[in-house]
């Protein structure tokens, strides 16, 4: 804010002493290019071509770098799905139709691999926003040092999927693992949480849970923080008190900001990748002796880069986009319902 | 396409609340239920750095014993010295801070760049184009991985580091998020005010918009290089245990690289510690910038 403000000050002066010197530049300034009176010297029509290009020579990086590492490669994806492409044999590429995708549909690991996305993406997101809609609540209270809260609750977001998977992977542990050792305090039997079919899908969750809660949360309590109190005031004018006030002011106000975290923590769950790889350990890639953990991500790894197809990892990263676009499809319908009912 | 119908008219909003007018006094003091549930999930945040620096300090056998240690030994520093040896991550890490700081500096200045053109500049399909920005955070790193790999190996390039800095010298993420800051902290006269002068448009960037623009560059900074010194999928597929950045090395050691659980976690400890050092010192300049930017990176 403060170094706006000295910005403000600097080029207003300057523009005061020079007031209608160029009266055809401030024209300009409006964007089209309106020709300066005064001559068509190479300088006015520099100063249009400028004023033309410049726009776009601001936001080509950004637009050259999506192109040649998102969409190009992208399109070129879509091509290798339809070869056979080899890590051991690059150089020979054979185009083999669409078998890659009849290969995936009659494959019962692909079809495990979506119902694992699913459930994991699920149990991970559902809890996880729910809690974040609870402590966003409770860090929009008036708290003493409430940074130090919002920080703290951001921490897990620092750790990387890596440390944070291999701390988890300790704490689940069969033997000597902190997770079985209280559980056992309860008087609960020890779950093997690697092999079990549920108990690894929870494990996994719980990292994700772990490092994105408090994220969401500080989302939501930005979204509070917009609310207009007087929304509040005339509900508690109303009798509302304040569970009531959260239900039918709180929840409302943030469906937009819900849809949205919702959106992008199903983008998030969909390619699930690094948490079950290091969570399976030394053949992390196959998600487990069971394939109970190998998500979509997983998935494609392992037969790109472990099994060596790269062909079929590539009609398997096209079907994950597929699915990430009927996903926003969906997500278009809910939204325009959503504004026709308000 | 769809989170920009969600996020547009709300950063709009958001926009024109600037001079905070929420009364702070209105806002509820919290009760000491509040505090408890509150300092219940502090802990749950917590603990499992704090048992990290715990387990890094044991060693293997006593991990694998049935209480679980639950303060520390004195094995730290003879564990950080073989995990720093075997899984090199002395190199890791000058390689991780090397890629991010690129990776940071160039995201930052280009998305200024576009993001002052997306906020204050008119040209033709400019909103059509910013819609396209944001619809391409929704296009997951699996879909580039498997040519991008082919490039890279055909360009000879296995194993070296520009692979993983080039894909993301500029992202959607940034540029929408100096675009939100700008239109809102960028007053559109002073622009107009510099073009009376008859400065040029990068005059205007560098005299300009960068000074109004510093507070959310430095944040966008921040945000980027967690980002960066985090990113996992497209390192793992580029690079190897020879020329690692620390989440190949982490990689390495849970998939067995180091049998040892007291190394790996030291390892973990080591990988992390940059950022929580970065955490402590610019926490809530970090907590600013994602409740300011309410998108995932």
């Amino acid at each position: 804010m403060t170094s706006s403000k000295q910005a403000l000050a600097q080029p207003a002066t300057s523009a005061d002493a020079a007031p209608g010197n160029q009266p055809g530049a401030a024209r300009g300034a409006q964007g089209r290019g309106t020709p300066p009176p005064g001559g068509s010297s190479w300088r006015s029509r520099l100063y249009r071509w400028d004023m033309k290009a410049s726009p776009y020579a601001f936001i080509s990086p950004f637009f050259i770098v999506f192109g040649a590492f998102s969409l190009v490669p992208l399109l070129y994806t879509a091509w290798y799905s339809l070869h056979n492409v080899q890590l051991a044999d690059l150089d020979k590429q054979t185009w083999v139709g669409l078998d890659n995708y009849q290969n995936l549909l009659s494959s019962d690991f692909f079809w495990n691999s979506l119902w694992v996305t699913f459930v994991i993406g699920v149990i991970s997101t559902v809890p996880q926003l729910m809690m974040a809609i609870g402590i966003a609540h409770l860090l929009n209270y008036k708290l003493r040092g409430s940074t130090v809260w919002r920080v703290v609750m951001l921490t897990p977001y620092a750790t990387s999927v890596a440390a944070a998977t291999l701390v988890f992977v300790l704490l689940y542990s069969w033997d000597g693992g902190m997770i079985n050792w209280l559980l056992d305090f309860i008087g609960i039997d020890p779950v093997n949480w690697r092999e079990s079919d549920w108990g690894s899908k929870f494990a996994v969750s719980t990292i994700v849970i772990w490092r994105w809660t408090g994220y969401n949360a500080l989302i939501y309590l930005a979204a509070m923080q917009a609310i207009p109190s007087d929304l509040y005031e005339s509900a508690a004018l109303d009798g509302a008190g304040r569970w009531q006030q959260f239900r039918h002011v709180t929840i409302p106000m943030l469906r937009p900001t819900i849809l949205f975290t919702v959106v992008v923590s199903t983008i998030g769950a969909t390619q699930l990748f690094g948490e079950p790889l290091l969570f399976g350990g030394v053949s992390g890639s196959k998600g487990g002796s069971a394939h109970q953990f190998q998500t979509l991500g997983l998935y494609m790894y392992d037969q790109g880069w472990i099994v060596g197809n790269l062909g079929k990892a590539s009609a398997i990263a096209w079907s994950m986009f597929l699915i990430l676009l009927i996903i926003a499809v969906i997500n278009l319908v809910v939204t325009r319902r959503l504004r026709k009912a308000q | 396409m769809t989170t920009s119908d969600l996020t547009l008219p709300q950063a709009e909003k958001r926009g024109s609340r600037r001079p905070r007018v929420l009364g702070a006094g209105k806002q509820l003091h919290a009760g000491p239920v509040t505090y408890v549930i509150l300092t219940l999930f502090a802990l749950i945040s917590l603990a499992p750095l704090v048992w990290t620096a715990i387990a890094a300090s044991r060693t293997d056998s006593r991990l694998a014993q049935a209480p679980p240690p639950l303060w520390f030994g004195g094995n730290l520093f003879k564990n950080l010295e073989t995990a720093w040896e075997e899984a090199s991550l002395g190199t890791a890490m000058f390689n991780t801070a090397f890629v991010a700081s690129a990776i940071t500096v160039s995201t930052v200045v280009f998305s200024t760049l576009a993001g002052f053109a997306f906020a204050k500049l008119r040209f033709r399909f400019s909103s059509a184009l910013l819609l396209l920005t944001i619809g391409t955070m929704m296009i997951p790193p699996q879909l580039a991985v498997v040519p991008l790999y082919l490039w890279m190996s055909d360009l000879g390039w296995s194993n070296q580091l520009q692979t993983v800095i080039l894909p993301t010298l500029c992202t959607a993420f940034g540029t929408f998020f100096m675009r939100q800051y700008l239109v809102q902290a960028l007053p559109t006269e002073l622009i107009e005010a510099a073009r009376v002068d008859g400065a040029s448009s990068l005059r205007v960037v560098w005299h300009v918009v960068f000074p109004a623009a510093r507070p959310a560059m430095a944040v966008l900074g921040l945000l980027t290089f967690v980002f960066a010194w985090n990113d996992f999928l497209w390192p793992i597929i580029a690079l190897n245990q020879q020329n690692p950045t620390v989440q190949v090395a982490l990689n390495s050691l849970g998939t067995g690289y180091v049998p040892d659980q007291a190394v790996i976690m030291a390892g973990a400890l080591l990988g992390t510690l940059p950022l929580l050092i970065a955490f402590l010192l610019f926490g809530k300049q970090i907590v600013g910038g994602i409740m300011q930017g309410a998108i995932k990176g």
